[in-house]
């Protein structure tokens, strides 16, 4: 309807992040919460380029963006690592069954 | 009538002595006579306590021969030790006085008593209580001459207390057997009712003297204003004090008399006798819930005098005291103890004379007593108690002296007496042990024979009771029912009473024909006729079916013999002895034997005194002159009483009358009994027998006395435990229980609040945590939410405080 | 905890967030907020802008709402679709083909290859009546909005709308001069993880 502007990527970053927000906080699944956590660094991400081209200018941003996704991409690896792990120790990727710091 | 002054005080240092020496030997004989009697024998214990008295007696008859020394105003020779206590105006001071009266006391007490040692070493022999026995004696001594050494209230009545305690000491010395302490018992308890009496007459003499009548009365005394603030306790300070809360008057001749009361004997004496200071005035004056102080205080006075003299009523425990030794029943019972109401009644003659009532009340009692305990005397076969009884009598006599007012004849009687009485008792000792222990008068007879210096001696003493001239008893008898009868003083109940006096003569004069009759019965009895004894006496009990009590004689002797053994030992000091041993287990037999020269040697002496203090008390009808002792003893018994004027014809008369009493006795008395011929006593006694039974049995004094007293008495003990048990142990486990109560409720409120508080808190903690730990879930979903929240508040906050 | 008690808590939670929404929003609002929402005539871009713009967001919603693990992993290749998408309207060309590259290409196959290991399992995502349900609502009723709000009211400093160009040369260059550093260090990151995942998930399949 508008003519788009900066208001309608932050919009969408805002969005992603509630997503995220709302699957990390609710998936049992741990893989799941995994991919919440992405959607959590898409939003950031989005923010950052977005501010990046209306309104700062230059390729800081996009720098930025760039060493979040490696940086996802990283965590990525060692949280699948560790839900291996879990798996291996609980039998069950359900996050409730690793309440051991349980009272 | 001479005014008299103050008395005048000679200052001795020995008189402490006099006393002292018999409390040593008691003190000796008490803590080592055990010992003593083991070591070295019997002999040691009698030299003690026989020495003691020895040397009391010497010192005795030093101070009586420096009294003699003295001038008759100065005849008072005081050594005060130190002061016993003080409290404001009242000072006691132990201290020991001698005036005449009190000199005659103790040289009767000394002699008589040292004359009596000796007669127990023979008498005691078989005793293998030897020490304690001559130990009590001692210290019986001692108190007595307490009793008429000291110089004031406190220390006569410690010493009055002192007898009463060895009284009760002696009677009971075969404490095992209950009956004689029984007998003991008896005597004391009978003496504090008398004690009591006693110490309220003297607290309301104290009263008297000085305290809030003032403030009631008004002071009809010239000079008498006693100080108001009597209730001061403290010491006075300084002289200013001192003479505000001793007043003293002036008295004529420089010489100033303490006022206000005292203790002590020779202060009360000046200010009651010495008319300046208006004391006796005062005390006659006051009365009491209507009555007159004086008499209230004399009857008190004489109430103690009851009790420790045997009058009527208290004098039940005198013829129980018979079951102590001879020698105490001699010494004690006869001669001294019994005679210290009669000393305290002189001593206070000056009290007495104010008081026609209290005067004319002694001599009733005294009267009274004599001729009842004289018609006991007649029936009873224990020759012991016969004795008892005419003390009984004879001591209603001396009591009939010093109330009409012959206090001089009265104290008179007192030594006579002291000396006859002794004289029976002892040679009733020596029948006793010649009997082998047998005091029944039924199972002797014709002992003249085997025993002929007892019975010279006995007969003399008889004599001498009887009242016939040139024995002292016919003396001191005579003026005391001569003063009697010429008495005209007296009240009765208040009320004047002229007729009391001759009553009383007539009275005495019976009782003095009784007197008579019973003492020549006793000797008819025992001395006469053939000799009815040596049947043996654990035979057969002579039981009078009518009489209450037997004759004791069977228990005295199994506790004597009981004690050495199957036969007497034989001490060597005794040349012969008075008993054969026995062949025969129970039967003793064999004739009396006369007694040891330790026994007979103290009877002859007795006896020579009871003749020769005859010469004492002439009378003035004879010699022109006043009697000896009555001008000896005219220092200490100063109070005027008058005696009416009557002819000296009448007053011979009289005297023919008394002798006349005593000739009729001894007639019947001869006639009935000598030589045990005669069947008259027993066919009087069979007709007669309702009336007999009841003059043997004593009237029933004592069983009257067990229901009206006793019972009484135990019932009123028997209450008090029920009260103790139910009442006062009900108030305690009362208290224990309201104690339990509150700690019952105590522990509610500790296991419910308290406890509940801390498990509120506890369990409130518990609860909380149970509740918190619900964040430690463990997902870290919920760790989370948690971050978002804190960081929802981080901004909340930032907003807020901008 | 009884029904009662945890509806009076579910209660005072909303309360408590919407509270917090409004006060936070009445405080970003400015009165020039209304002014905003006008209408213009729809060009091209707009158009394509705002079909990937649904895209995304229906991806990521398909992420946090199914109940299938698999349609969330096919929500999420949306979802990063539609983001690579979008850098290129931002003119970061470069961006968005690392992004497919890297992100579907490596974590998204990452988390398929996961998800197929994982599937036989067990398929349970979100319980129904658990506190996730609600938290998952609050959560996102907590963070949407105020974000929207802050997207939508702030007046934002914009630069002069500037060309599409070409970026990859000038990265190139900023990685090497300016951002020299951090690129070593993202280097030995990611040696860091490549070892780490090793050890971590060998450790579990060699141990126990």
């Amino acid at each position: 309807m508008l003519q788009v502007s900066l208001t309608h990527f932050l919009a969408v970053g805002a969005l992603l992040f509630s997503f995220g927000l709302v699957t990390v906080a609710t998936r049992r699944n741990a893989v799941g919460v995994l991919m919440g956590v992405e959607l959590l660094l898409n939003g950031a991400n989005v923010n950052f380029v977005a501010f990046n081209h209306y309104v700062v200018g230059g390729v800081t941003g996009q720098i930025f963006s760039l060493f979040v996704i490696v940086l996802a991409a990283a965590e990525a690896a060692v949280g699948l690592a560790i839900v291996l792990g879990i798996y291996q120790t609980f039998k069950t990727i359900d996050v409730r069954a690793t309440d051991l710091m349980r009272e | 009538m001479k005014e008299l002054g103050p008395v005048l005080v000679h200052q001795v240092s020995y008189l402490w002595l006099i006393p002292v020496f018999p409390l040593v030997g008691a003190t000796i004989n008490a803590l080592v006579g055990w010992k003593l009697q083991q070591a070295l024998g019997k002999r040691a214990v009698h030299y003690v306590a026989v020495g003691s008295m020895v040397a009391s007696l010497a010192v005795a008859l030093y101070a009586f021969r420096v009294m003699l020394g003295l001038d008759a105003e100065h005849r008072f020779l005081q050594d005060t030790l130190w002061n016993m206590f003080t409290a404001g105006r009242v000072q006691a001071d132990l201290g020991f006085a001698l005036d005449p009266l009190s000199m005659m006391m103790v040289l009767v007490v000394t002699f008589i008593g040292m004359l009596i040692h000796v007669f127990s070493i023979g008498y005691m022999a078989d005793e293998p209580a030897y020490w304690r026995f001559f130990s009590y004696l001692n210290l019986f001594a001692f108190s007595m001459l307490l009793l008429v050494m000291g110089d004031n209230f406190v220390l006569m009545f410690f010493g009055w207390e002192g007898v009463g305690l060895c009284s009760y000491l002696l009677i009971a010395f075969w404490y095992t057997d209950p009956d004689k302490a029984k007998a003991g018992m008896k005597a004391f308890i009978a003496n504090r009712f008398g004690d009591f009496g006693f110490v309220v007459g003297l607290f309301l003499l104290f009263w008297a003297l000085g305290g809030a009548w003032e403030q009631r009365m008004d002071a009809r005394g010239a000079d008498y204003r006693p100080t108001p603030g009597l209730g001061a306790v403290a010491a006075a300070s300084d002289a200013a004090q001192r003479a505000l809360l001793v007043p003293e008057v002036e008295v004529g001749g420089g010489q100033r008399v303490k006022i206000g009361p005292t203790f002590n004997f020779r202060e009360l004496r000046d200010q009651v006798v010495i008319e300046k200071t208006g004391v006796a005035e005062h005390l006659k004056g006051q009365r009491l819930w209507g009555f007159g102080l004086l008499a209230i205080i004399g009857i008190f006075l004489f109430v103690g005098a009851m009790g420790k003299s045997a009058q009527i009523p208290l004098y039940v425990w005198l013829p129980d005291a018979m079951a102590g030794p001879t020698p105490v029943s001699a010494l004690i019972h006869a001669a001294t103890m019994v005679t210290a109401g009669v000393y305290m009644v002189a001593r206070l003659n000056f009290i007495f004379a104010l008081s026609p009532t209290a005067m004319g009340w002694v001599a009733f009692i005294g009267a009274l007593t004599a001729i009842f305990s004289a018609s006991i005397g007649f029936f009873q076969y224990d020759i012991k108690k016969v004795l008892a009884y005419s003390t009984v009598s004879q001591l209603g006599f001396m009591f009939i002296g010093v109330g009409v007012g012959a206090y001089w004849a009265g104290a008179y009687h007192l030594l006579t007496h002291a000396f006859f009485k002794a004289t029976l008792f002892l040679g009733s000792g020596s029948v006793i042990l010649g009997c082998h222990h047998e005091q029944d008068m039924r199972k002797m007879g014709g002992l003249k024979k085997h025993m002929p210096i007892t019975a010279w001696t006995y007969l003399a003493a008889c004599w001498a009771i009887a009242g016939y001239p040139w024995a002292a008893g016919f003396y001191s008898k005579d003026e005391i029912l001569w003063k009697a009868f010429t008495s005209e003083h007296l009240s009765f109940l208040g009320l004047p009473a002229p007729w009391l006096g001759p009553a009383i003569y007539v009275t005495g004069i019976i009782a003095a024909t009784g007197t008579a009759f019973y003492m020549f019965r006793s000797y008819y009895m025992t001395f006469t006729g053939e000799y009815r004894g040596g049947q043996g006496h654990h035979d057969e009990h002579n039981v009078d079916p009518h009489s209450v009590q037997a004759a004791p004689h069977s228990k005295l002797s199994d506790k004597v013999h009981a004690s050495d053994g199957a036969h007497h030992k034989v001490p060597t000091d005794l040349a012969d002895n008075v008993v054969r041993g026995h062949d025969d287990h129970g039967h003793h037999g064999g004739t009396p034997r006369e007694s040891p020269w330790t026994i007979t040697a103290v009877l002859v002496i007795l006896a020579a005194g009871s003749i020769l203090t005859a010469l004492l008390g002439l009378p003035a009808l004879w010699t022109h002159r006043p009697p000896a002792l009555e001008h000896f003893l005219e220092p200490a018994l100063t109070a005027e009483v008058h005696f009416a004027a009557k002819p000296h014809a009448l007053e011979w008369i009289f005297q023919g009358i008394g002798v006349a009493a005593g000739v009729v006795g001894w007639f019947f008395a001869r006639l009935l009994y000598k030589d045990a011929r005669s069947a008259v006593p027993a066919e009087l006694k069979k007709r007669f027998f309702r009336a007999w039974t009841v003059v043997y049995n004593k009237y029933y004094v004592d069983e009257a006395y067990g229901v009206l007293v006793l019972r009484p008495s135990v019932h009123f003990a028997r209450f008090l435990a029920w009260c103790d048990q139910f009442i006062v142990d009900w108030l305690v486990n009362f208290a224990g229980w309201i104690t339990r109560f509150f700690a019952n409720i105590d522990g509610a409120i500790d296991k419910y609040l308290v406890d509940g508080a801390v498990n509120l808190l506890a369990n409130a903690t518990i609860a909380g945590g149970r509740t918190l730990r619900r964040v430690q879930t463990g997902r870290i979903q919920t760790y989370l939410y948690g971050a978002l929240a804190g960081a929802l508040a981080v901004v909340l906050l930032n907003f807020l405080i901008q | 905890m009884s029904t009662l008690g945890r509806l009076i808590g579910w209660i005072l939670v909303v309360a408590a967030v919407a509270g917090f929404v409004v006060f936070v929003g009445s405080r970003v609002m400015g009165p020039e907020g209304a002014g905003q929402l006008a209408l213009g005539t729809p060009v091209l871009s707009d158009v394509l802008f705002w079909i990937l713009a649904i895209l995304t967001v229906v991806g990521a919603a398909g992420v946090a709402l199914s109940r299938n693990i698999l349609y969330s992993a096919i929500g999420l290749l949306a979802a990063l679709l539609g983001a690579g998408a979008l850098y290129v309207f931002l003119s970061a060309d470069f961006v968005a083909v690392t992004q497919l590259l890297v992100y579907i290409g490596g974590v998204l196959v990452l988390i398929l290859f996961a998800v197929m290991l994982t599937a036989q399992i067990g398929d349970v995502n979100i319980s129904n009546a658990s506190f996730s349900v609600g938290g998952g609502l609050m959560l996102f009723v907590a963070a949407a909005p105020v974000l929207l709000a802050v997207a939508v009211r702030v007046p934002w400093a914009l630069r002069p709308a500037a060309p599409l160009a070409e970026t990859t040369a000038d990265i190139g260059n900023a990685f090497l001069k300016q951002w020299l550093l951090p690129f070593e260090l993202a280097s030995l990151i990611l040696l860091a993880t490549l070892i780490g995942a090793i050890v971590v998930a060998r450790k579990e399949l060699k141990g126990v």
